[in-house]
Order: structure tokens, then C-alpha cells, then sequence
């Protein structure tokens, strides 16, 4: 099925011989105190009309400064050589009035942030507009029906309403919407798009980029969609280029880089991402190391510091963007698509796994789960092997216990006397259990209650009403002072590597700080900090550097180091990994794991992300507005989700898998997260159900609408509240 | 522990520093040796003890001090035996620069340090705290703000004892200049005290003291010490304003301001009288701005780039 998929692509390409944007050689430098700084080295890519083309890479790997030298949004001090040609047209070295005319009409950009990206005094009906008036002259009536038009193809309900609201009336995924609405505005030939969904939930992400997809169609443009996310590339565009350090290190068709990568670093990726449709036996194959910075770039391949092949001639010899070693019949001859890689040993990779390259790691760290070896991707629906020596889980010892917890934050009004006006419910009757030497996971979307109920079981935040119990002793009620000695055993991670450590205090003193709290911080606390930086992975040399001279995965060991010094039992992991690129967020998950099982540690692991969670925890209990709505083992939910919600969620991960990606079963949800001022009465999820939507008679939705469903349990500890809760099979 | 090996994987991603020169040097080292990368805040250090032996140690070798004598005639030009010329009533103007250089960096210093402790601990603790402490706590910094200073030093002033003294002028500028120090600290304090790393110190089971003493304060050194500097400018002139109302330093006694303001009608026909205090004025604020900016960034570890 994979060549024949292949085979399509080719088809459609020669098809459509004429390259809207041809871009040759771009180089951008930046100048810095430090001296030059190389952001984009000799990129080369061409697209056609209606073709998409992903651009990948990791923080700093200079895709989005590509696209912006592209449109021309660079400031002065960017030095941008090389050319760009739309439709013919060098835009390089245009100056900023020139720029306008080709700007919006022919390419059009979509930014990361919807949030910013809209004026908030205009309506979003006048900013449309606005993008049309500037390029045609049309009257201003007809551009107003021009954009209600536009809201209404990219999937705006009730355009006609809509279009005279202003930014702030719209959620996230709706004012992205309006955005993609402005870059279609005048039908451009190539689109842009910066990192669309990365500041949207999943579910929303979704609906985000088929609004994209529907622009692409209305608009027959070509996509240039730039993204880290490999799942979201795997969907939706027709071929994939990689960048890493500034250059292009992989292009080709999306079933070439995915199926046969022939450049190390983008099998590194593949490698290192957890999967929606793999097992926790799988362990993921980091890659060593972080990318180099651009103002010291290695000489020869920029790749071989990390790269496990590279030889004498890699740190001689930078490696030129050619035409990849393909086994006999695979050659596509197609110039604009041919799958192309930059190393001198593409060759080598032909039948190469992760494993058999970057798995050395795993052997090293004395990990209970050893490399399948086989396969990449072990078959779906593989249980994990039982552990041998270890209790059932449920015959383990409650370390912590929620019961009913409840957490309203009140809504005060402006002005002196702060009236309470009303609350919003973040929390709203949350009951877990977390055992000993086990990884809960708490999932669910942004403002889902699920970092409030963190800080809630750590006393963090007051509890509005319920208990918790750390090993049988009630702690809603105690004093911060009754709460310290406590404290030892439950520690919390963060999610930003950046701001969760002091920028003022050397790493020493950082990991220190709580044993000086703790009155411990006697002799010992000098070998104890060495010892915490060698177990997370670190150089104990490196202690008294500050926080800044590390890289976010290093920072983040810092943060686990810290929260290991008083040698807790129980660790609050909120989003660790979500901050983390995909290569460098793999180690940190292995070192979780490693972690786990030498200190026997229990995890409660808070995450947005499912595919790491189906990667690393025992159970999951998925929130939805303050409520858990189903919970399971991992095994169980990820095989048989009952819920609605949690069909909807794991449907919207997009898995980096191009086949699996485009054929599989899609439950969808619409609308966004409703408030949890204000949350719907009965079924919380009842306003975004699929299943009440469709599937449900009058009758049977008036049961949703006054009744609030319980958690139940279905049988073998798997609990969903849904009235109408069916298991369905999505993989 | 003598496992010192150094492992490529790890070492490789923070900056290239092969040999952790860093080791041994202890936090105020750290901070010295940036500091003195810092050209303009090491020449105004220079400058500033320059200022300082002049102040208090040259007053003790010289033949005169701010005082009149009889033997000086008065009204003269510079001269070998008085550099900053004489007064109509016969004082070595070169005594009185020195006596208001003693005087103002006296008041300056203890108001800027005073007022910047005080303000920015009461600061820190209304914004740390939040709620109802805040409010209270910003309700008495605001009457200190709306309240005139000469109003209340004009009904202080009087009834303080040795109410003419550089000490008490320093506490009387000082009480009414906290006030915006505090609400400054504040607003860093209530962006700092979201940052996760506030919230893994309470994790860890840190105390309110623990936390503003070690993580707020610290982080808010930028503005705070900016702030210092500034309020030591403001602090000699608040002074000489002070002095110019009857309220300030009384004569015999003198301070730079009081000077200055004497000789304010005679800058062009006798500039000697006012320019030397105008410009060690200025030469203690310039000094002491540039020594501020040096010691914000070199309390800032992220400034590594080293200034050539």
C-alpha cells in the first residue's frame, strides 16, 4: 500500500509541472556581539501549485527564519542572500513597497499565535476586509461578503454574526481560523504556515487544520507548512523536507522520510518520538547530545557530534543535499520530489532501524525494557510483558488519595468593593488513587483542571472542599509549617525548564535549596548534589554553572534532580516534557522510567500529550472541564476507549505514520472547551459530543442534559461517565 | 567522590567551556569578576573613592575647614592657598566643597540605603503576600507618596531633635522616598511570584521569608538597584532643596546644594563659587549611576558576554 501511495504523489506532481515558489540557495546571517550567526545555510526547495510541503525541525533549526526571509519580515540586520522566486519573480532583495504587492496577494503567512496575530480594536470582519481592499479594488460591501464567505469556508458557524466581532469574542482555534481567512483573502499561490496548531489543543488542532486544508482547496495554493510536530506533517502535506542546524538534511515525499529516512538525524526523530499506536515496552531511542549553536557550528557535518556513524570524514566534510541511496526500482526521477538526503553514508541506511543506531543508549542506562531490536514499530495491540517479581498493581499500597476534590477560584469585580461575581469551577469532584511505584497519568485539554489538581493533592493551592490523604493522614488542613516535613515525600516537576529554576542560583544551589530548607544542607550536601547530577545524567563538574547554560533537556534533569534531592516518594510530573523538543524530550522519558524503577518512585505524570502518556504511565485518568470522565489502565483505554471524549482525544493525535495517519477511523469533536465559569449542565461534554450530536434520540439527550453522569465502572477497574459510553476500537 | 569523568554526551550541549575555571570561586568572586568587565562602573568606582578620600580624608591635612576665619580675605579668586577662591565673609570655598561633598554623600548614601531596604522588603512582603496584607500594606505606601515632602518636613522639622542635622535630613528624605521604591518592588515581586520556580521553593516547603529573601529579591535587582541610584540623586537634591527652605543642613554647616543654591546668581561673574559643588553634583550621580548598572548586570549571571 505504501508504493502505491507513492505512486500517487508521483502522479499528481507531473501533473502540475509549474513551481510556484522555487527557492535557491537562501543563506540568512544574523550579525550578534558574538559574531555571525548562520540561521539558514544554503536551503534549496521548490513547490508547486496545490502541492503542501512540510518543513521540520526542531527549536533553532531555522524553519521559521526561512519563511520569514521568504516574506521578507526579517529585520535589516539580517543579512539574506540567495534566491526566492514566486511564480517567477525574485522576491530577495525587494525593498518594503515592492514587498506589499507581493505580499498577501501571492503569498500569503499564517503565524504561530493566533492570540497576537489579530488587532483587537478591529472587528474580524474589518481586518478581512481590510486584507482585500489592500490588493483589489472592490467596493467595501462586496469585501464584506467576501469575508463572510471566507469565515464560512474555513468553518466559522454563524459567519454572518461572527464576521462584526472583534478578536477577543473567538477562542483560540476560531481567531487561527480568521487568520487562515486573511491569508486566503486574495487567493494567493503559495501559503505559508508557521507552526499553526502549536498553541492549540489537539481536539482544536484538528479542526484548525482542516480549515487549512479547506483554504488550500478554495484557493488551489501551495502549503509550505512548518511544524515539529511529525504527526501533523504525516497528514497533511505531500512531501517533507528536515531542517537541522540551518540546512536541509532530509527532503523527499512524506512515504520516503517516514517509511525510508536515509538521513540519521530524521531516523533519530522517528526514533525518539513515543507513539499513539506503540507499547510501553517500547523504549524510545533518544538522541544523544543537543543541536549546535549556530554562532560555533562544527566543521564537516553539523549532525556528527550526535551522529552514532559518524566517521573521519563527517567532521571534515559538510555532506551535500543529493539524491539518496534508493533500492533498485524505487528511483523516483521526478527533480522537484526525489527523495534527497545530506550524509556521506545515506547508503548504510537503507535497512537501518532507531534502534540499531541510537540504541546504545538504552543498553547503557540499565533499563528494565530492553530494544525490540525488530521493527521500529512493534504491532499494535501487543500487551506489555508482565513484570515479574512486582505485586498487581491494585495490590500495591495507596501512597495518595483524592476524594472528591472541588476547587473554585472566585470571579471578584473591578473596582473597590471586589464583589464575588461568580467562580470558576477548575476542579469540580475529582477522586485518585495513586500507588506505590506506579505512573498515574492525568490528561485531558488546556484548562481542563488538570495542573489545579496537581497542586491540589500537594496542598499547593487550598482545596475549596474534599480530602486528600497521603498515606492514610488527611493534608487539606495543614499549615504550611505542619506541611514541611510531608513535603519531603512529595515533590513537584515543572513544565517550563526555563522559568522553573532561580536564573540567579548555580545549578549546586539549586538542587541544595531544598535540603537547606530541610536543615540538611550539612557536609554532605556537596557529594549528595553531585550525586543527584550524575543520576539525572549530568556532569557533576558542572554545578556551579547557572541555569542559562544549559539546554532545555538538561534543565529539565535539574529540575528532577532537585526534586530528588530529599529523596520523595511520590513525584508530581506537570507536563515535564511538553517544553522539550522531540529528540532531547525522548532522553527525559527515558530517564523518568530508569529513575522509576532504581527509586522506586510513584508518578503521577500531567500531560496534554497522549502519545507520551500511552508510553509511560500504568493508568490514565482523562479530565475534561474539572471532571474525570473515564480512567483505565493504559493498556485498556488506548485499546477500547468507552468515552466520548477520550475516543475524540486519542482520534486527534495525529500519529507520525503517513498510511496509518490518513486511513484510520476518526471520531471528531467540534466547537471548543465552553468555560468552566459557566460549564453546561448535566454531561459537561454533552456540548461537543459526537455521540449526543448524532447518535442519540430526544429522549436519551434529555437523560445528558439534567443528569450529570457518574464515574461507573464498566468491569476490570475501567471507569467512564457517560451515560451512553460504548467501546469503540480505534486501532 | 573522586570520579571525576567527564561524559561527552552531557558536556557537549552548554557552552564551550572545556576547563570549569568557575570551580572554586565563590558567589561575591563570581560577581566581582564581572563587574570589573564592566569599564564605565570600574572608572566611576575610581572615581567615586576619589570622591570619598576628598570628602573625609583631605578635610583632615587641610589648613581650613568650612568655617569663617579671620585671617581669609574675603571675595577672592582661586589661588594656591584657596584653589576654589573665598566667600564675602572670608571661608575657604575649597574647605566648604569639601565639608558638602562630606555632607551630601552622607545624606545620599544613608537615604539610598535606607529607603531602598525598607521599600523594598515592605515590597516585596505586600507582593508576596497578595490579598488583604497588599492591600493594607499599599494603602500606607500611597499616603506616604501623596503626602508633600516639604509639607512634612516643614511640620517634622522643628520638633525633631538635632532637627538640623545631616542624620536627621537623611531620615526625613528617607521616610518619604520608600514609598515608590516599595511599589516598584512590588510590581516585580507579582510577575516574579508566578514564575515556577517560587512555586518549586513552596513545593520544597520553603517559608514566605525563605522565598522573598532568596528568589524575590534577588531577581528584582535590576530594578531595584536602578531605583538606589536614582534616589541618591534625588536624595542630593532633595537635600539641597531642603537646605535653600531653611529646612535642610543649617549654616555654620554646609552641604553641596546649599552651595550651589548660594551661588546660583554668581555663575557667570564668579563661576568658582559654583561650579566645583555643581560638579561633584554631578560627578556623585553619574559615578554612582554607572556603578549601578555595572552591579546589575553583574548580579545577573545571564550577562556573560563579556564587555571588550
Amino acid at each position: 500500500m505504501t508504493e502505491h501511495e507513492a505512486e500517487g504523489t508521483h502522479v499528481k506532481n507531473h501533473n502540475h509541472e509549474d513551481v510556484v515558489l522555487d527557492v535557491d540557495d537562501l543563506n540568512v546571517t544574523f550579525s550578534s556581539e558574538d559574531g555571525p550567526l548562520h540561521a539558514v545555510r544554503g536551503v534549496s526547495y521548490q513547490v508547486r501549485r496545490g502541492e503542501a510541503l512540510g518543513i521540520v525541525g526542531e527549536s533553532g533549526s531555522g524553519k521559521s527564519v526561512t519563511s520569514m526571509a521568504i516574506m521578507g519580515l526579517l529585520p535589516r540586520t539580517a543579512k539574506v542572500t540567495g534566491s526566492a522566486r514566486v511564480l517567477g519573480q525574485e522576491v530577495i532583495g525587494l525593498n518594503d513597497a515592492q514587498f506589499s504587492k507581493v505580499r498577501g496577494q501571492r503569498i500569503a503567512m499564517i503565524f504561530q499565535d493566533p492570540l497576537t496575530s489579530l488587532n483587537p480594536v478591529h472587528t474580524i470582519g474589518a481586518q478581512i476586509s481590510e486584507a482585500i481592499l489592500t490588493h483589489r479594488k472592490v467596493s467595501r460591501a462586496q469585501a464584506r461578503e467576501k469575508s463572510v464567505h471566507l469565515l464560512d469556508r474555513v468553518g466559522i458557524p454563524n459567519p454572518e454574526q461572527r464576521v462584526d466581532q472583534y478578536p477577543h469574542e473567538l477562542s483560540g482555534g476560531m481567531r487561527q481560523r480568521v487568520v487562515i481567512a486573511i491569508a486566503m483573502a486574495n487567493e494567493p499561490d503559495v501559503i505559508i504556515a508557521d507552526e499553526p496548531t502549536t498553541a492549540l489543543d489537539v481536539t482544536v488542532q484538528a479542526q484548525v487544520l482542516e480549515a487549512l486544508e479547506a483554504a488550500r482547496q478554495e484557493t488551489g495554493a501551495a502549503l509550505v507548512l512548518i511544524t515539529h510536530d511529525l504527526g501533523v506533517v504525516a497528514g497533511h502535506v505531500d512531501r517533507v523536507a528536515v531542517m537541522y542546524a540551518g540546512r536541509l538534511v532530509e527532503a523527499g515525499t512524506v512515504e520516503d522520510v517516514f517509511y525510508r529516512p536515509r538521513m540519521p538525524y530524521a531516523l533519530g526523530l522517528l526514533g525518539s518520538l513515543p507513539r499513539l499506536d506503540g507499547g510501553r515496552d517500547h523504549r524510545l531511542t533518544p538522541i544523544t547530545g543537543a543541536p549546535p549553536s549556530l554562532l560555533n557550528l562544527p566543521v564537516g557535518c553539523t549532525f556528527a557530534p550526535r551522529c552514532p556513524m559518524a566517521r573521519d570524514v563527517c567532521r571534515t566534510e559538510d555532506p551535500e543535499l543529493v539524491e539518496a541511496a534508493v533500492a533498485e526500482g524505487e528511483r523516483n526521477e521526478d527533480p522537484v520530489s526525489r527523495h534527497r538526503a545530506a550524509c556521506h553514508f545515506s547508503g548504510d541506511l537503507v535497512s537501518a532501524t532507531p534502534e540499531d543506531l541510537f540504541g546504545s543508549e538504552a543498553g547503557k542506562a540499565g533499563a528494565s525494557a530492553e530494544p525490540t531490536g525488530g521493527a521500529p514499530v512493534p504491532e499494535a495491540g501487543r500487551g506489555p510483558e508482565p513484570e515479574v517479581g512486582e505485586p498487581e498493581p491494585e495490590g500495591r499500597e495507596v501512597l495518595l488519595r483524592a476524594e472528591e476534590l472541588v476547587k473554585h477560584f472566585p470571579i471578584l469585580s473591578k473596582g473597590v468593593l471586589k464583589r464575588r461575581i461568580g467562580e470558576v469551577q477548575a476542579v469540580s469532584g475529582v477522586s485518585l488513587e495513586l500507588r506505590e511505584h506506579e505512573t498515574l497519568a492525568l490528561v485531558g485539554e488546556s484548562g481542563c483542571g488538570k495542573s489545579t489538581t496537581a497542586r491540589l493533592l500537594l496542598n499547593l493551592v487550598r482545596l475549596t472542599s474534599g480530602e486528600v490523604h497521603y498515606m492514610g493522614q488527611p493534608i487539606q488542613d495543614l499549615s504550611d509549617k505542619q506541611m514541611r516535613p510531608l513535603r519531603r515525600d512529595l515533590q513537584l516537576v515543572f513544565q517550563d525548564p526555563f522559568a522553573s529554576l532561580d536564573p540567579r542560583m548555580t545549578v549546586s544551589d539549586i538542587i541544595a535549596e531544598p535540603l537547606r530548607i530541610h536543615r540538611e544542607a550539612n557536609g554532605s550536601a556537596k557529594r549528595r548534589v553531585r550525586e543527584l547530577l550524575e543520576l539525572v545524567g549530568l556532569n557533576p563538574e558542572h554545578g556551579s554553572r547557572y541555569p542559562h547554560e544549559f539546554s532545555g533537556g538538561q534543565r529539565q534533569r535539574i529540575g528532577v534532580a532537585r526534586a530528588l534531592s530529599l529523596k520523595p516518594k511520590v513525584l508530581i510530573l506537570d507536563e515535564p516534557v511538553s517544553a522539550l523538543d522531540v529528540s532531547i524530550q525522548a532522553g527525559v522519558i527515558n530517564l523518568l522510567e530508569d529513575l522509576q524503577d532504581e527509586l522506586g518512585l510513584s508518578y503521577l505524570f500531567v500531560s496534554h500529550d497522549l502519545s507520551v502518556v500511552r508510553h509511560i504511565a500504568d493508568r490514565v485518568a482523562v479530565m475534561y472541564l474539572g471532571k474525570i470522565v473515564e480512567t483505565a489502565t493504559t493498556e485498556q483505554l488506548f485499546r477500547a476507549p468507552a468515552h466520548p471524549y477520550t475516543q475524540a482525544l486519542i482520534s486527534a493525535i495525529p500519529l507520525p505514520d503517513p498510511v496509518k495517519e490518513r486511513t484510520r477511523e476518526r471520531i471528531t469533536v467540534t466547537g471548543d472547551i465552553p468555560s468552566p465559569a459557566d460549564p453546561p449542565s448535566g454531561c459537561r461534554f454533552r456540548t461537543r459530543c459526537p455521540k449526543f450530536a448524532d447518535g442519540l434520540s430526544d429522549a436519551e439527550r434529555t437523560l445528558c442534559v439534567e443528569q450529570p453522569p457518574e464515574l461507573l465502572d464498566r468491569g476490570a477497574g475501567h471507569e467512564d461517565a457517560c451515560h451512553y459510553s460504548q467501546v469503540v476500537e480505534l486501532f | 567522590m573522586s570520579d571525576i569523568k567527564s561524559d561527552a554526551s552531557n558536556g557537549a550541549g552548554s557552552a564551550g567551556e572545556s576547563v570549569d575555571k568557575g570551580q572554586q570561586l565563590t558567589q561575591f568572586q563570581l560577581v566581582w569578576r564581572r563587574f570589573r568587565r564592566h569599564r564605565a562602573a570600574m572608572f566611576s568606582l575610581v572615581v567615586l573613592v576619589a570622591l570619598t578620600l576628598f570628602a573625609f580624608a583631605l578635610p583632615l591635612v587641610w589648613p581650613y575647614d568650612h568655617g569663617v576665619y579671620r585671617e581669609i580675605a574675603g571675595n577672592q579668586s582661586p589661588s594656591w592657598q584657596h584653589p576654589f577662591g573665598t566667600t564675602n565673609q572670608g571661608q575657604d570655598v575649597f574647605a566648604q566643597t569639601m565639608r558638602g561633598a562630606q555632607q551630601s554623600l552622607k545624606v545620599a548614601l544613608t537615604v539610598s540605603v535606607m529607603a531602598t531596604g525598607f521599600g523594598a522588603l515592605w515590597g516585596a512582603i505586600a507582593g508576596y503576600h497578595r490579598g488583604r496584607i497588599d492591600a493594607v500594606m499599599m494603602r500606607v505606601t500611597e499616603i506616604f507618596l501623596i503626602i508633600p515632602l516639604l509639607v512634612a518636613v516643614a511640620a517634622l522639622g522643628g520638633n525633631l531633635t538635632g532637627g538640623t542635622t545631616w542624620y536627621a535630613v537623611a531620615l526625613i528624605i528617607g521616610l518619604f522616598s520608600w514609598a515608590s521604591i516599595a511599589r516598584l518592588v512590588r510590581g516585580s515581586v507579582l510577575s516574579l511570584r508566578e514564575q515556577e520556580f517560587i512555586e518549586a521553593a513552596r513545593a520544597s516547603g520553603a517559608s514566605a521569608s525563605w522565598i522573598i529573601l532568596r528568589h524575590l529579591l534577588p531577581n528584582a535587582a535590576g530594578p531595584i538597584i536602578v531605583a538606589a541610584t536614582l534616589l541618591i540623586a534625588i536624595a542630593v537634591q532633595v537635600e539641597a532643596a531642603l537646605s535653600f527652605l531653611g529646612f535642610g543642613i543649617q549654616p555654620p554647616d554646609i552641604s553641596l546644594g546649599k552651595m550651589v543654591e548660594g551661588a546660583r546668581t554668581a555663575a557667570f561673574t564668579r563661576p568658582w563659587l559654583f561650579y566645583p559643588p555643581g560638579l561633584i553634583i554631578v560627578a556623585i550621580c553619574l559615578a554612582i549611576n554607572f556603578i549601578g548598572d555595572g552591579l546589575r548586570d553583574a548580579l545577573d549571571p545571564r550577562q556573560t558576554i563579556s564587555r571588550r
